[in-house]
């Protein structure tokens, strides 16, 4: 279902409970269920896109220059791009997952 | 008028299901529904149905496929039996809940253990609640009209929802009765081509059985309980044409000799007519009694079940399986909710009979009758009920 802006009653919901809009889970910002957040350091970064092919959520997106970036909205903090960093297998990710209190 | 073919129940349901012409079946064989499927795949093989026969591994997947083909829009049959309804249930409840109009014929038949392939009630009440309209047929003629009036139903642009044809396993289903077919054109006016609402379409993409969150999900139940009651207008508008069209009437509740009746007794399916020969020789003796047969289970027919009980004193609800521990079986637990508030009311007793096969005789129904003729004598209480013929 779309995300509305208002809460929806049940007579506006199609039959079926349908969604009639394509691609509107990015409405959901899922990324609130976070309990620790990736923190990225650009200088360990290689630009090896290992990261944003990983992320089980689409929230890495490759940007203009090569680097990846994060979209906080969506990132569920599991974790998977810090583990699969290509610069993990020399200790030294380019993503840290620090717990999310720490940004509060 | 039409010319009257002997034929088994289940080759006529079959027949339906090609008059129909359906898209798309997907079944597994389990008796007694297997003669349904068995000749629609030599309908199908033989070039005479065009549809697509969906040979699957279990009546899990059958189910499964028959949401995918009716999300495209495919007019949908499937047909199954105790175990696998069974293996069917959990999607049951996504057929609904995504409001897939596919129609399916259970020959209703009782569960394991111990094996049991004849018949009662206890594969579909453990699925009552499953969301779908449910029909119980009474005789052959019953059970192939109702496959047409199902897809008339289920595929209304006011309904969308998945209908049962319970048609009991062996009594019904296995025997040779006469039945008047329809003409492929009166078919074709009566039961016109789907038009879904929503269907998968990669030019026009739409997302069927999504996600919600519990600030939604209550909403989504309240609409599919709105629209599973509000079916009852066109379950009836589809019954006046289906009648304008064949001369035969059908209704959610019929009645049989209940004018002035004292006692009366309440059956589903195919025993009503073993139970009205038993009203008519007590009817002979001077016996006030008439007997109501229910055919429309969901939508429960509330108001439909109280004008036809009228002012009996005795009401004798007939239920066909067991709900082990609860206060009173299936039928009987609702039919007893309906009249709780009521001013005047029968009293009611519950019986259970004719469980996994066991044969039921006219002479049976007589006898507690008789009972009840005779004040109530002997009689289970309110809350209680006496399971027919059973031995110490």
């Amino acid at each position: 279902m779309t995300k509305p802006s208002k809460p929806l009653g049940w007579k506006d919901i199609p039959a079926g409970a349908v969604a009639l809009e394509p691609g509107n889970a990015a409405q959901y910002h899922t990324g609130d269920w976070r309990s620790q957040r990736p923190v990225f350091t650009e200088a360990r970064c290689i630009k090896c896109g290992l990261c944003y092919i990983f992320c089980p959520d689409a929230a890495i997106v490759m940007g203009p220059d090569g680097y990846p970036e994060l979209l906080l909205d969506y990132c569920k903090g599991c974790g998977i791009c810090a583990r699969e960093c290509y610069m993990s297998v020399f200790g030294i990710s380019c993503f840290e997952m620090v717990d999310e209190e720490e940004f509060h | 008028m039409a010319k009257r073919v002997g034929m088994e129940v289940s080759i006529a349901v079959a027949e339906a299901v090609r008059l129909a012409d359906a898209d798309v079946i997907a079944a597994y064989p389990i008796t007694p529904q297997t003669h349904i499927v068995e000749h629609l795949s030599e309908l199908v093989a033989d070039g005479e149905l065009d549809a697509e026969y969906i040979c699957v591994e279990s009546e899990h997947s059958a189910m499964s496929a028959c949401v995918g083909s009716a999300a495209v829009g495919a007019r949908t049959f499937t047909a199954t039996a105790s175990q696998g309804l069974a293996l069917m249930h959990e999607v049951l409840f996504i057929a609904s809940a995504m409001r897939m109009p596919i129609v399916m014929a259970v020959a209703n038949r009782a569960l394991s253990s111990p094996l049991s392939i004849w018949n009662d009630h206890s594969d579909v009440m453990a699925s009552r609640d499953c969301g779908w309209i449910q029909y119980f047929v009474e005789n052959g003629q019953d059970a192939f009209d109702h496959i047409l009036i199902a897809f008339r139903v289920a595929e209304d642009r006011d309904v969308l929802l998945p209908v049962i044809v319970n048609l009991d396993g062996f009594i019904l289903s296995h025997v040779i009765e006469p039945h008047i077919f329809l003409e492929p054109e009166e078919v074709a006016r009566f039961l016109p081509r789907l038009k879904p609402k929503y269907r998968l379409d990669p030019n026009h993409p739409v997302t069927m059985g999504d996600f919600a969150m519990p600030d939604l999900y209550t909403e989504t139940k309240k609409a599919q309980e709105e629209a599973l009651r509000n079916s009852m207008t066109v379950i009836k508008k589809a019954w006046k044409e289906f009648g304008d069209l064949t001369g035969r009437q059908y209704s959610a509740v019929e009645t049989y000799r209940t004018e002035d009746a004292e006692v009366v007794l309440l059956t589903m399916g195919a025993l009503g007519e073993t139970a009205s020969v038993a009203v008519d020789r007590m009817r002979e003796a001077g016996n006030p009694v008439g007997l109501v047969k229910l055919r429309l289970w969901r939508p429960f027919p509330s108001e439909d079940i109280i004008n036809a009980v009228g002012s009996a004193k005795t009401l004798l609800i007939m239920d066909r399986a067991i709900s082990f521990g609860a206060g009173a079986n299936p039928v009987a637990a609702e039919i007893a909710t309906l009249f709780y508030d009521r001013q005047t009311r029968p009293k009611i007793h519950n019986m259970v009979f004719g469980l996994g096969g066991r044969d039921v005789r006219d002479s049976e129904f007589q006898e507690v009758i008789k009972r009840a003729l005779d004040g109530d004598s002997g009689l289970p209480p309110q809350g209680k009920f006496e399971l027919i013929g059973v031995r110490e």
